[in-house]
């Protein structure tokens, strides 16, 4: 499935749940069943330290895709990189590179993306970029 | 007589809503919400008064001037400083202790000691490592024991003839925990040591007497006791001011310029180089005497009420812990669920319209001593009431059930 498609069936997802409950239950669901990072990634270089929460990503090429794994120590922001995992995880270089973020907005969670929020979301999402960015030079 | 329903009519936010719930503000300890009568008086300066102020020959400057003078009276005596030119405006504690600090940079030498608590908020140990770090002089800390109270038997170790400084909060913004600081500052003084305290978080709940505190250096800002942001007080004791270089050069704090040579203007503007936050200044004495019109001993008396109630009910719910658990505590509650970031706590109380603050309240030290990455911190002001408690515990248990 494409990024757009993805997004879109999460939209679809999150449009039937009634309230911030149900929406954050659903979230924290999430989080609990993300496969952990292996341990071995899970060090200094790969952490992103917000002031509230720490995220850590590690990135491998696999068959021109990008695969991503990620961890956090808070369980609502582990659900939300579970959410982009599942949308840019798999993809292809240059699509994670041109995809944007809007349908977080469109599922009620875009507090959690906000730079002010200071637990490391913003951050991830840069860094996915980032090695979309470097991965789609290798390819060249 | 002390009555939280009218009292609350004075503060306009307390009856907005948050995601579609009545606001409760628990976050006092970061910054306290603001009544109208100080609301009132900023609009009224902007309004009649506005102009810039000490140097004007025109009417509206010379109100202006004597409105602020008038305020650094009031606070004067609010604190009981023995001279109104002791009361320095800054634009709030940080900036008080970062002037001290610079001012102390001109006075310590190498090998010189200076003393901190283990207890402090990052802008009370990040200037004056930056004072070490430029004079060559020697950071020590008081350690703290599981309770969250520093260990005074320790800071007596600490002390020597070297000691030069000593530098601790009144009451922890973190854990809540009210310091010795009459022990402190005694003892400081007979190895002939300075002592700075951070009011920041005592002023909202106490009326600190410097004189009998005989304390050097005194910080606060206006911002916790309803006041504005971006405003603040350090007292020094006359002859410290005296002896401290001036922070910032420019206008105001001059007697003469010349290319060849400046002299310094006399207490207070020495210290107080460019236009102030001239409104700020002026509303922080109508929040002063707005507290003091309904009193630090009932808003004491009252918040300890909630203190004791919130702990007891709190502690309720099984696997929340509590960290600061001092005798001695003012109306802060810094707790975690077992097992539960306090981030996720913080999010899910946010949605039911509960503003805690979450995270390491600018105390990494206090949270690496727990090793916790941080916690949920309630902080209650003579505003709040019980059943906004009720809110908060029920709050909790669901966060717990969602979070579990």
């Amino acid at each position: 499935m494409s990024i757009e498609e993805i997004q879109n069936e999460i939209i679809d997802e999150f449009s039937m749940f009634e309230d911030w409950e149900e929406r954050y239950q659903y979230m924290i669901d999430l989080g609990k069943e993300l496969p952990l990072i292996d341990d071995q990634y899970k060090t200094d270089n790969n952490i992103i330290k917000g002031c509230q929460s720490k995220v850590w990503v590690h990135a491998e090429m696999k068959d021109d895709k990008v695969e991503f794994t990620a961890d956090s120590d808070a369980i609502i922001t582990k659900g939300i990189i579970a959410i982009l995992i599942r949308v840019f995880s798999n993809q292809r270089p240059k699509d994670i590179i041109d995809a944007d973020t809007d349908f977080i907005d469109k599922i009620g969670l875009k507090e959690h993306l906000s730079p002010t929020r200071a637990n490391g979301l913003v951050s991830m999402v840069k860094q996915l970029k980032m090695y979309a960015i470097a991965y789609q030079t290798q390819l060249k | 007589m002390f009555n939280v329903q009218d009292i609350r009519k004075d503060f306009p936010i307390l009856s907005r809503k948050v995601n579609g719930k009545p606001l409760v503000y628990f976050d006092n300890a970061a910054t306290s919400q603001t009544p109208k009568q100080v609301i009132d008086a900023i609009a009224d300066y902007y309004s009649n008064y506005n102009a810039n102020i000490h140097r004007g020959v025109h009417t509206l400057s010379q109100e202006a001037t004597d409105l602020y003078e008038q305020s650094r009276e009031k606070i004067r005596a609010h604190f009981n400083a023995q001279f109104t030119h002791e009361i320095i405006f800054t634009s709030g504690t940080t900036h008080g202790i970062n002037l001290v600090a610079n001012g102390f940079s001109a006075l310590l030498k190498k090998d010189d000691e200076i003393i901190v608590s283990a207890l402090e908020h990052h802008s009370n140990i990040v200037p004056w490592q930056m004072l070490c770090d430029c004079t060559g002089a020697i950071l020590k800390v008081i350690p703290m024991n599981e309770e969250g109270e520093l260990l005074m038997d320790e800071f007596d170790k600490l002390l020597s003839e070297n000691t030069k400084l000593v530098f601790v909060n009144h009451i922890s913004n973190a854990l809540g925990t009210i310091n010795p600081i009459e022990y402190i500052i005694e003892k400081a003084h007979a190895v002939g040591a300075a002592v700075l305290i951070d009011g920041a978080q005592s002023c909202p709940h106490i009326k600190p007497d410097v004189q009998k505190l005989d304390v050097d250096f005194y910080v606060a800002s206006a911002h916790k006791m309803c006041g504005p942001t971006g405003v603040g007080m350090l007292y020094g004791k006359e002859e410290w001011l005296k002896k401290l270089p001036p922070y910032q050069g420019g206008g105001e704090m001059i007697a003469e310029v010349t290319f060849e040579k400046t002299t310094y203007a006399d207490l207070p503007h020495k210290f107080e180089a460019g236009t102030p936050n001239i409104c700020g200044g002026i509303v922080f004495g109508t929040a002063i005497d707005y507290m003091n019109q309904i009193g630090f001993d009932a808003i004491a008396n009252y918040e300890n009420e909630l203190l004791q109630y919130a702990t007891k009910k709190l502690l309720e719910i099984e696997g929340l812990k509590i960290y600061g658990t001092s005798k001695h505590k003012t109306s802060v509650i810094s707790f975690n669920l077992d097992g539960i970031h306090p981030y996720d706590v913080g999010t899910i109380l946010d949605k039911m319209g509960i503003a805690v603050r979450t995270g390491h309240h600018c105390a990494q030290p206090i949270m690496d001593f727990y090793k916790i990455p941080g916690t949920v911190r309630a902080s209650f002001a003579f505003y709040n009431t019980k059943e906004e408690i009720d809110a908060l515990v029920e709050g909790v248990k669901k966060a717990k059930m969602m979070l579990s």
